[in-house]
């Protein structure tokens, strides 16, 4: 046998195409007589749609031209509820809302088009922020501006505050986040009612695509196939806003009888397409003078922007983890998704734990300081310990142990020298502050609660008469090295070469639905699935007497030739089965909320300019407990690009809104880090196998979108630790010009 | 690409005079192109309102520096990338060379010129303060001759100049006097690299025991136009440095800048911030 992949830094499977420019990206496809489409999109937030002007100097009549009145099926994009239209029929709920869509040969003359473009809009009057949702300034959506609400309840929080020594209360704000895929979104579609409707594009699950647009054209679900181009990249933005482009692509291809090409530019993928959503979050916590947690009441709210999309979903999430990895006797969380006049916030890296993680852990940092504990020791007193239990009354079965967790990433940063060391640097420098903070939180993988029972996920694998074996999943590589890893958990299932593996390209006429590419789950649940299958596989071929329990490659070949000789074709497939006890309920929001965790500690490291009042980071340290690691390269990938990434987030990602729309949507003005701007990461992983994952990994690339922005907050607090600063330091993005007027104010009433 | 390209023309004449016929034939209608950095910008994002433009990269007549006994003289199409090659302009004139490493990334810095950066008038232009404490000087040429113009007074608003539609930047002239000079910069941007300033600051000063000689001070991103701050400079002429100097400096400036709220800060963090670094040159100065 050979020697286990697992573990190993396999080379990315695709890579060679990606590096050598022969991967085929959308834009790089092209087919005879193919139209260019673009999009109309409104000018306002609000308003009633009265009618369409085609300017002067355009030949019109060589345009194909869309509007709501073309939908063949419903005009909906369907997804959890169907309240999102594909084009405005009547009511405009949000700037960028597509109205139109045109088509033509020449995508230059196209864009003179749609400049050409003027509607007539009754301007109604629209609400932006969570305050004047929740206090129905207008009504805009339902009957309460409400998308969703959850109400998690666990332990008695009424009568802990009457014994409470201390009674700590925090408000806590987190900004949008635009995704930033390298590359924009785009669809090509060829539509017509004899083939059905055909598209190809950058996009993440392309079996969303394929349900919206069976509703879309009311066409049975054979008469529609959704093929993934190589992506450029997702982190969540082409989880549902794909399904919208697709939709319009196809509208085009319809009408004109020719394939239809759809590509965003920059400007337009990040004025219109989804974003992070921006929460508010209010804690109150019960707690001892022995630093022991008692109770805490959170309140988290999200802006959904004008549609649900997924923000239901969202909010879930936000909500499981909102009250962290500690040991409350006590928590009510209650939170929900209001609607505003945004463009709908969606899917991004972290769906909604990034938001109510920063809240907790910038908080527990306030009640450690009012208690009088270092902000480690208020932690050490409160982690959750093997069979305790969450807020969903999860109990914590693995042996997971947070407080050496917690030890090796202090030992590992040099946090207690660092924290001397910068007590007297700071006391001695007139210029500069630098401070030293950590965050401790977890991340469940996989789907919420029942989820992933919905999903019934299935996938495939297939051997040829060579001995090749081809995986068949529709969760697509986006960047994060999914075919990769699948080639390794299928070679070393099968015990043959990596280089015998081949990965489908997900075309939902070729491969099953092994569920949406999302959700921390590719590795963790498809992964098991790939494995599953492979085992399935060689054990037909054992069985059938084919293969002994030891075999080389020539052997494993001849084996399968021979069995597609007597048999036919050689495959196998696995669907997804629950772990045995899991429970979860969906009313009450009890019970095991995800199959298992993954568990951090991270530390950031930060120097404050007190001329510019700009935060550097200047170290970070990354230690994940992560099951197992299956390839150390692209998981330290993973965690490096998300702690980037987290650090726009906490940092320097402000979308600047006017009227509901975004004004800073270039490059040039949405302020991402560079290389410049991002310290050395370094990436640590403990391994405690977890039995329903592949070879023990669970899911991580959502997890460390998680923790750099606390860790960094409360590292500016260790930095600057001035009275009263905590006021300043519960928004995130941290601009420099908030921590002017935090220093410049000598605090606020805190 | 969002501009229409058939409506665009651009012109690519073998020589200035060529060049300068164009624009004194139909004045207003054609514009330079230089290294079009700016430009390829407005015209991506279909902005780019004039549709008709001269090329004049690469002529021979806008290019080199040459280095005089009382001045260098950099030709207006002398890229960023080339002012940093400049032994001399390294030496002598450090402040211009590192705005020009701090301008955009280095396929920017390859393409981008001094001439279309003054041309360009961007008030957040990175390389513009450090003309301004170099006292640099602009010769204007146009086909009915050329004429030398202090560079500050140049810009006379926002994006207006006293540059007639007839006429190019051919070269800037940088005055051989501030040897021994203290010099210092400091760019505040979005971010560490490829950022536009929310702040610079360009300055030099000459000063003897403990008390200011000179000094001449310019800012970018705090006014519709570089910004060189006399009346600050006046206040600090003369004095000892020292914590009243210092506060009489910081206040005169306070009153010189106007600096806007826009999209990428506010006015008053580029007021106070630009006044902390003022403060932080006097005190590197003490």
């Amino acid at each position: 046998m050979k020697q286990s992949l697992i573990g190993q830094p396999a080379h990315r499977k695709e890579g060679r195409d990606k590096v050598t420019g022969q991967a085929r990206y959308v834009d790089d496809l092209t087919f005879p007589d193919m139209l260019h489409g673009v999009t109309v999109r409104s000018p306002i937030a609000r308003g009633q749609l009265r009618g369409v002007q085609f300017g002067e100097g355009i030949p019109w009549h060589e345009f194909t031209i869309v509007t709501a009145k073309d939908v063949p099926g419903a005009n909906c994009v369907a997804l959890i509820l169907e309240d999102q239209p594909y084009l405005v029929s009547d009511t405009i709920n949000h700037p960028e809302e597509p109205i139109l869509l045109l088509a033509h040969a020449d995508k230059y003359l196209l864009e003179e088009a749609r400049r050409a473009i003027t509607f007539e809009i009754e301007p109604l009057p629209a609400i932006f922020s969570i305050e004047d949702s929740l206090n129905r300034k207008e009504l805009i959506w339902g009957e309460d501006n409400t998308f969703k609400s959850f109400l998690i309840e666990k332990g008695d929080v009424n009568a802990a505050w009457a014994h409470a020594d201390f009674i700590v209360e925090g408000e806590y704000e987190t900004g949008a986040q635009e995704q930033l895929y390298i590359e924009p979104n785009g669809m090509i579609a060829i539509a017509n009612r004899e083939e059905g409707v055909t598209v190809w594009g950058s996009m993440q699950c392309p079996y969303y695509v394929h349900k919206a647009l069976i509703k879309l054209f009311d066409l049975p679900p054979k008469k529609i196939r959704v093929v993934q181009a190589v992506t450029g990249g997702g982190f969540g933005g082409k989880e549902e806003y794909p399904s919208m482009i697709a939709g319009h692509a196809a509208l085009l291809a319809w009408k004109a009888g020719k394939p239809v090409k759809l590509i965003y530019d920059r400007a337009e993928d990040m004025a219109a397409t989804t974003k992070r959503h921006p929460s508010k979050t209010r804690i109150r916590t019960a707690v001892g003078k022995d630093g022991k947690l008692l109770a805490t009441e959170i309140d988290f709210t999200i802006d959904g922007g004008a549609y649900a999309t997924l923000s239901s979903v969202v909010l879930s999430r936000g909500t499981i983890h909102a009250a962290g990895p500690y040991n409350w006797p006590a928590v009510r969380v209650r939170s929900r998704a209001v609607a505003t006049n945004h463009p709908p916030h969606g899917a991004f890296r972290g769906f909604g734990a990034p938001q109510s993680i920063f809240a907790m852990e910038r908080h527990l940092n306030k009640v450690a300081q009012t208690v009088g504990l270092s902000p480690e020791e208020l932690r050490r007193r409160n982690f959750l310990q093997p069979g305790e239990t969450t807020s969903t009354g999860q109990v914590i079965n693995e042996k997971i142990d947070l407080s050496s967790l917690l030890d090796r990433a202090l030992k590992l940063s040099d946090y207690q020298t660092k924290k001397t060391r910068f007590a007297e640097f700071n006391a001695s420098s007139s210029t500069e502050r630098k401070g030293i903070g950590f965050a401790t939180f977890m991340h469940g993988a996989g789907f919420t609660g029942s989820g992933e029972v919905y999903l019934s996920s299935v996938v495939g694998v297939e051997a040829t008469e060579t001995g090749k074996v081809r995986v068949l999943t529709s969760n697509t590589e986006i960047g994060q090295g999914s075919f990769t890893i699948f080639s390794q958990i299928a070679a070393d299932a099968l015990g043959i070469d990596f280089s015998q593996i081949e990965i489908a390209q997900p075309d939902t006429a070729n491969v099953p639905n092994s569920g949406p590419t999302v959700a921390s789950r590719t590795t963790m649940i498809v992964g098991k699935l790939v494995e599953s299958a492979a085992l399935g596989l060689r054990q037909t071929l054992v069985a059938g007497g084919l293969l002994g329990e030891r075999y080389s490659a020539d052997e494993f070949a001849e084996a399968c030739r021979q069995h597609i000789a007597q048999h036919g074709a050689l495959k196998s497939f696995s669907k997804y089965e629950p772990p045995p006890g899991v429970h979860w309920d969906d009313e009450k929001y009890q019970g095991e909320a995800y199959g298992t965790y993954a568990w951090a500690v991270y530390v950031a490291e930060v120097t404050v300019d007190l001329t510019t009042y700009e935060t550097r980071v200047d170290d970070f340290v990354a230690l994940q407990e992560v099951g197992k690691v299956i390839n150390p390269v692209l998981a330290a990938g993973q965690i490096e690009g998300g702690v980037a990434q987290a650090i726009g987030y906490a940092l320097y990602e402000n979308v600047v809104w006017r009227e509901g729309r975004m004004v800073n949507n270039q490059m040039t003005n949405y302020i991402m880090p560079t290389s410049a701007d991002v310290p050395p990461i370094r990436v640590y992983f403990e391994e405690l196998p977890y039995a329903y994952g592949p070879s023990g990994a669970k899911g991580i690339g959502e997890l460390p979108m998680d923790g750099p922005a606390p860790a960094i907050l409360n590292a500016i607090e260790d930095a600057i630790g001035q009275p009263g600063i905590q006021t300043f330091l519960g928004q995130i993005p941290l601009m420099p010009e908030t921590l002017m007027k935090a220093m410049t104010a000598g605090g606020g009433n805190d | 690409m969002r501009a229409y390209l058939p409506e665009y023309e651009l012109k690519t004449p073998a020589n200035l005079a060529e060049a300068l016929r164009l624009f004194s034939d139909e004045p207003g209608v054609w514009r330079p192109f230089a290294g079009g950095t700016d430009l390829m910008v407005l015209l991506e994002a279909g902005k780019l309102t004039h549709t008709r433009f001269v090329s004049l990269w690469g002529l021979p007549e806008l290019t080199g520096i040459e280095s005089h006994d009382d001045q260098i003289i950099i030709g207006a199409l002398t890229t960023y990338s080339q002012m940093q090659a400049h032994a001399a302009l390294r030496a002598e004139f450090p402040l211009l060379c590192e705005a020009a490493s701090w301008t955009g990334a280095v396929a920017i810095q390859n393409r981008g010129t001094l001439g279309g950066n003054i041309a360009n008038a961007s008030p957040a232009a990175d390389s513009l303060p450090a003309l301004l404490v170099y006292d640099a000087e602009l010769e204007l040429i146009s086909a009915n001759g050329s004429r030398v113009v202090p560079y500050n007074g140049f810009h006379t608003g926002y994006k207006t100049s006293v540059l007639r539609p007839d006429e190019v930047i051919k070269t800037i002239r940088l005055p051989r006097t501030t040897a021994g000079w203290r010099q210092h910069s400091r760019k505040v941007g979005t971010r560490k690299a490829q950022a536009i300033s929310k702040v610079c600051l360009a300055t030099i000063a000459h000063s003897e025991n403990g008390v200011v000689q000179a000094i001449r001070l310019a800012f970018g991103s705090v006014a519709p136009t570089p910004l060189r701050a006399t009346a600050t400079e006046a206040v600090l002429k003369g004095q000892p440095i020292n914590a009243v100097t210092i506060a009489a400096g910081r206040a005169a400036l306070l009153n010189e800048l106007k600096p806007i709220d826009d999209v990428r800060s506010t006015a008053e963090y580029r007021a106070q911030v630009a006044a902390n670094l003022l403060v932080e040159f006097l005190e590197m100065l003490a």
